[in-house]
């Protein structure tokens, strides 16, 4: 299952066809690390088809400045050894001009120093820890999506916008480091705006736990005001279906921040009025592009080839060419039109605009791009079979995130009340 | 509010206990009859979820009353057990039981493997949910609290059902008897005419079986999703360990144990909930050694 050169014929045959002679310049080949094992493969799976479509629209026009690309794929859930390995294959016998690591954040905590060493462009597609670019000088790494930080505080200023009046707060997180990272960020905010919020419940459930029964019986004697939960997939999907069978729904109002990417198989399980995330604006219905031509284009493509509506990961990935392909375009401009060498496109990525399927995007001086947050609430409507995202907000990074250099809990440390009016967008789900 | 945490607790323990019992009491029976640990086993508990969740799916696309899932379960169960146990043990066990313990249990890991692997080329990586059976059956009310009469009812009448009918199968029918006669002496059984080939067989069916059975009820209750299987065999291993391997009532007062412990964690120290299972198995092991139910046996020579 590993790197797999599935483009490989493919693009090959895409430049014969279009017969440019003489191209000095090879492919562009670009290794991207994935999950297709395991539970994360919920993100990894369709993010991988969303690249493979990706690449082969892209071929078809023609490429990048006129090179074809060659993907390979690398499988995160083969464990973090077998991960390092084959990306220093990758890079040094493969000779990869760019990589794009990881879903995980641990792995891109692993990665990152592999790959300033290794001296090759790497682009953070996916992970959310907000620790990589606070704790580390990057030359070669960059992020081309929020992090964990703009996550959480969208979240919990959405839910002080919409329902200030909440005394008890319960959370329900993943025992791992995104379910405690996020937590932590978010609990730290919330005493800082809201100091006499009581946390009546902290269960960190196993990652991969298949039963919340205990867990939903505390929830329901204690019957927290507010319940937090930043898990994903089936966890998620388990927690939701048995939350909603015994009615834990009913009192508490329920903070999901990733739940975009479940609501889909959720479908009307979910009930109406949860507060529901996407880790960045991410939507097939955003409010500011579902009626772009390409963004259109891309639901629709994408939903043939895989039967489903895009997730937020399947954007992320979108993101990720989005950025390599403008650093391509401004490092050749900068180089007089003529294909820029590697150190040319890392130079571009410093400051690059670039827009995917949500609102332009910049990466700021210490790598990490700008990214808006979309937050809205589940709401049944005709037409889909599972609820859309209702009353959104969207939020720009600047205002939500951590300066560049300061340290997320330090910055959240100096927040006061004032943080709540932070501006958002306001937009209602249209017919 | 302390009396209603401890019914809670006990509640939310009963019903993971009677589900950790169905997966295990296999584990534990196959254990006890072949002296094979199979780690394949919490493969025929995914196969088991993964058949009955999408048999389940497709018979509320055709319209068909909820109410038949139940038999279903009980089908679909003994089709993964029957087929897919008994291919294993006709053509893989059934060569290597004269070869030393690492090696049965490297060929069971590898058929581990093999299954998870074609768990994903089969139903790929998006979990499956189907929970009619549990919304069928409907909620009760204890405490105050909202339970699903599935989980709190049905799950543990079945695990004692289960309990009985696997107690009433060795100790008053023939061929439990047999099952009996060669787990207590295989030379001894051999030698008055008991085909141990066939004794073997039936064993390891009705213990995959069992595990399929376990998979097939959880499904309404969780995600069905890759990696499910893994989590039971540890499980289902500490479990057999806690009981005394082979020990079916011991199975189930551990299995009890575990989810009487877990629930209890969750409620009073949720930092516990994970390493529960083990913690009991440690204390349980340091104190009897051969397990709960375990019986000290002589060294044969």
């Amino acid at each position: 299952m590993k790197g797999k050169p599935i483009l490989a014929s493919l693009a090959t045959a895409f430049a014969l066809a279009v017969a440019q002679p003489a191209l000095a310049q090879e492919n562009i080949k670009i290794g991207i690390t994935t999950f297709t094992s395991g539970a994360a493969s919920v993100f990894g799976v369709p993010a991988q088809a969303a690249a493979q479509m990706i690449a082969e629209d892209l071929n078809a026009a023609g490429g990048i400045q006129g090179v074809q690309v060659q993907l390979f794929f690398v499988d995160e859930g083969a464990g973090a050894e077998a991960l390092t390995t084959e990306v220093r294959r990758l890079v040094q016998d493969e000779n990869v001009d760019v990589m794009m690591a990881s879903i995980s954040s641990g792995n891109c905590i692993n990665l990152t120093p592999l790959m300033e060493d290794l001296e090759v462009l790497n682009i953070l597609w996916d992970c959310g820890t907000q620790r990589i670019f606070e704790e580390m000088e990057s030359t070669y790494n960059f992020r081309t999506q929020a992090n964990a930080t703009p996550e959480m505080m969208a979240a919990l200023l959405y839910l002080l916008k919409t329902k200030p009046d909440f005394e008890t707060i319960a959370v329900v997180n993943q025992d791992y480091a995104w379910g405690r990272d996020s937590w932590e960020l978010f609990s730290a905010a919330l005493k800082k705006l809201k100091p006499e919020v009581e946390v009546v419940a902290e269960l960190f459930p196993r990652l991969g736990a298949p039963d919340f029964s205990a867990e939903i019986s505390r929830l329901l004697a204690t019957q927290p005001d507010v319940i937090l939960s930043t898990s994903w997939g089936g966890d998620l999907d388990t927690f939701v279906q048995q939350a909603s069978q015994r009615g834990l729904f009913n009192n508490s109002t329920f903070v999901l921040p990733l739940a975009e990417s479940s609501i889909q198989r959720l479908g009307g399980v979910l009930p109406d009025g949860v507060i529901v995330g996407a880790r960045g604006d991410h939507y097939f219905l955003h409010p500011e592009t579902k009626d772009d031509e390409d963004m259109k284009a891309f639901v629709e493509k994408f939903r043939e080839r895989t039967g489903a509506y895009p997730i937020y990961s399947v954007f992320h990935m979108a993101q990720a060419f989005a950025a390599l392909q403008a650093a391509y375009d401004k490092a050749a401009e900068a180089n007089g039109g003529d294909f820029p060498d590697r150190a040319q496109v890392i130079a571009a990525m410093e400051g690059l605009e670039f827009k995917g399927y949500g609102r332009p995007l910049t990466i700021r001086e210490d790598n990490q791009a700008l990214e808006a947050q979309l937050m809205g609430v589940s709401r049944t409507v005709e037409g889909y079979d599972f609820p859309i995202i209702d009353d959104m907000m969207i939020f720009d990074a600047e205002g939500i995130m951590a300066p560049p250099g300061q340290n997320s809990l330090e910055w959240i440390g100096t927040l006061d009340a004032s943080f709540i009016e932070t501006e958002a967008s306001e937009y209602k789900h249209e017919e | 509010m302390s009396f209603q945490i401890l019914v809670l607790a006990a509640l939310d323990g009963i019903a993971y206990g009677a589900l950790v019992f169905l997966v295990a009491v296999g584990m534990t029976l196959v254990f006890g009859v072949m002296r094979i640990l199979n780690v394949a086993h919490g493969s025929f508990y995914a196969l088991g979820a993964y058949a009955a969740a999408s048999l389940g799916i497709a018979m509320a696309g055709m319209g068909l009353s909820p109410w038949l899932a139940f038999p279903m379960f009980i089908v679909a169960a003994a089709v993964v057990g029957i087929t897919v146990g008994g291919l294993m043990e006709r053509f893989l066990l059934q060569r290597i039981y004269g070869y030393e313990e690492t090696l049965q249990l490297l060929v069971t890991f590898a058929v581990f493997m093999m299954l998870e692997n074609v768990q994903r080329l089969v139903w790929g990586v998006q979990p499956y949910f189907y929970s009619d059976p549990l919304r069928q059956l409907g909620n009760v009310n204890v405490a105050g609290i909202t339970y699903t009469a599935y989980q709190t009812l049905f799950l543990p009448i079945v695990a004692l059902a289960v309990l009985i009918g696997l107690r009433w199968f060795l100790r008053y029918t023939l061929a439990g008897s047999v099952i009996v006669a060669v787990t207590e002496d295989r030379e001894a059984a051999t030698a008055i005419g008991i085909n141990a080939r066939r004794v073997f067989f039936l064993t390891f069916v009705i213990g995959v079986t069992l595990a399929s059975l376990g998979g097939a009820l959880a499904s309404p209750t969780t995600s069905v999703l890759p990696g499910m299987g893994a989590e039971m065999i540890v499980l289902s291993f500490a479990v057999a360990a806690t009981a005394g391997l082979g020990q079916i009532e011991g199975a189930a007062v551990a299995a009890l144990m575990i989810g009487l412990g877990r629930s209890t964690a969750v409620f009073f120290a949720p930092e516990l909930e994970v390493v529960m299972p083990y913690l009991i198995m440690v204390l349980v092991l340091l104190i009897r050694p051969e397990g709960l139910f375990g019986k000290s046996t002589a060294r044969k020579i």
